[in-house]
């Protein structure tokens, strides 16, 4: 009988990525904090960004509400920006993180479109709190954030 | 890694002596119950055996005991049979079932509501109607009651007997999803006027593919199966002699069994929800006593369910989070909806539900383990 590989519901890296995820907490004094989904979905991520020398993302947390999906794609994408520039950061996808995960079920993809708009919500508040100039396609990605009703109480 | 499944309400394993019952209806006597050869006329005795044995243990006639595939089949067979039998010149119809019904019951009342209406009736804080709330809910153009014996994922237990007097009463129908309480409380389908019920096999240790339809004699319904005039006409299809002699013996076991088995089990779910309890911000479902001798199901604040299991897995201890039919929604349950809970409540939910294998030892397992799971996911979250 032929097996079939495409039958349990996570990967072994989302599994593993789940039981041991990296960089989760919050960060005191935070440059940028981004606050996405809500407790009624069942999916909530918090990121927090500390942003150095040359718009470097020198530190990166979060905590996340949610399912194992949301749980690794949270972690992923801490480990992908971590050391990345803010422009850099700001061009990570949705499907960097699947890719980096090796797979999500569809029903999940949800999830790693949500750490992406964490990761933006919170390099949008560091441009906020900086009073820097927003780019004007940071403003784009915020407005379609906040539209979706995103908020969380 | 010891696995402890501790998701019973789900599915059983097959118990060793159904397996050695059912074992020559594959391969020996194998026949076709509706053959008139001796190969047929076995398997028609073993078909007959095992009806009676059925028909017993809930006080049925024989003739009001038919085999389906599933609970789900059987469910469907009551709701769509009642509603095709009644005749099109009747406009006003209307059908009653609770808010905490399985979805087979829940999805098909929504098919229905083309041509029928259908009233949801409240449950309090612990899952319990009120039996007045069916009373009045009662019209003229009703002709279907039909509520849970004992909910799936919470386990309270409604008062079945109360339900069947008023319908009685009121001369309307009266069908009951015993899918997790037959074998586990005594049921007397003429005692407690029930004119329909649902009971699976695979909840009780048998093997999935059998369940029963219980029809009080003098009742028309439209058969889902037409066909080769299997089960009186209304299910066609070969029957499933081994799974349903598996069934039958199932049903001998839990009628030996089932007062001492009942006592074990309510020390060991007790022993669990008072060591689960002392976790901060957790809760039990349901009712606190008029529930299910095997199910504990809890929730947790600022914990959501999926990680909650999958972390229990990685240990080697299965259990689940709402249905298990609806854990690839993305809604939380309705049961704990309709318990009061607000979404986010409902998400941080652990049903466990215990069986004839589980031992003292698992259920400690789980205690030990439970706390620190909850808190690592809490370590996690954004809300503390």
């Amino acid at each position: 009988m032929k097996k079939n590989t495409c039958s349990s519901l996570y990967t072994k890296k989302v599994l593993q990525t789940f039981k041991n995820p990296h960089n989760y907490g919050k960060i005191k004094n935070a440059d940028g904090i981004g606050k996405v989904g809500n407790p009624v979905c069942g999916d909530v991520m918090w990121l927090y960004i500390k942003v150095g020398k040359n718009e470097k993302i020198t530190d990166i947390k979060f905590e996340t509400f949610g399912c194992v999906a949301a749980i690794s794609t949270s972690s992923t994408i801490t480990d992908l920006a971590k050391g990345k520039t803010i422009k850099q950061a700001l061009k990570l996808e949705k499907d960097d993180i699947v890719k980096k995960l090796g797979g999500l079920p569809s029903i999940k993809y949800h999830c790693s479109i949500l750490a992406v708009d964490a990761l933006v919500e919170a390099i949008y508040d560091y441009f906020s709190k900086t009073k820097k100039e927003i780019p004007a396609d940071l403003q784009k990605k915020h407005d379609a954030i906040q539209k979706l009703g995103v908020k969380h109480p | 890694m010891q696995k402890i499944y501790l998701d019973y309400a789900a599915t059983t394993p097959v118990d060793k002596r159904v397996l050695k019952e059912m074992v020559p209806y594959f391969d020996e006597k194998f026949g076709n119950t509706m053959s008139l050869h001796s190969f047929g006329q076995t398997a028609k005795i073993a078909l007959e055996n095992s009806r009676q044995v059925l028909a017993d243990f809930i006080n049925a006639d024989l003739n009001e005991i038919i085999f389906t595939s599933s609970a789900t089949e059987s469910n469907n067979t009551v709701l769509k049979g009642i509603a095709f039998a009644m005749p099109k010149r009747i406009h006003a119809r209307h059908m009653i079932i609770s808010s905490i019904e399985h979805p087979c019951i829940d999805e098909t009342a929504k098919w229905l509501s083309r041509g029928f209406e259908v009233t949801k009736i409240p449950v309090d804080k612990y899952g319990m109607i009120n039996p007045e709330d069916i009373k009045k809910a009662i019209r003229p153009e009703t002709v279907l009651v039909s509520i849970i014996h004992a909910s799936n994922e919470i386990g309270t237990i409604q008062p079945i007997a109360k339900i069947g007097k008023i319908c009685k009463e009121r001369k309307v129908y009266f069908h009951t999803d015993a899918s997790q309480s037959f074998g586990k409380i005594p049921i007397d389908v003429k005692k407690m006027n029930i004119d329909f019920l649902t009971a699976s096999s695979h909840k009780i240790y048998g093997p999935k593919g059998a369940a029963l339809l219980y029809v009080r004699k003098g009742i028309k319904l439209v058969p889902l199966l037409h066909g080769g005039g299997q089960e009186n006409g209304l299910r066609g299809s070969t029957v499933n002699v081994p799974a349903i002699v598996g069934f039958a013996k199932a049903v001998e076991i839990c009628k030996k069994e089932m007062a001492l088995e009942n006592k074990r089990l309510i020390k060991l779910r007790d022993k669990l929800i008072k060591g689960v309890l002392k976790i901060k911000n957790s809760y039990l479902n349901g009712h606190p006593t008029i529930r299910l001798s095997n199910n504990a199901s809890f929730r947790f604040d600022f914990v959501e369910g999926e990680s909650l299991l999958m972390q229990l897995d990685m240990e080697g201890i299965a259990c689940s989070t709402g249905s298990a039919c609806s854990s690839f929604k993305l809604e939380p349950s309705h049961v704990l909806l309709a318990t009061g809970l607000k979404p986010e409540q409902a998400h941080g939910s652990l049903r466990v539900s215990l069986g004839r294998f589980t031992t003292e030892k698992e259920i400690d397992k789980l205690i030990e383990v439970l706390p620190k799971i909850v808190e690592k996911i809490r370590a996690i979250s954004p809300y503390k």
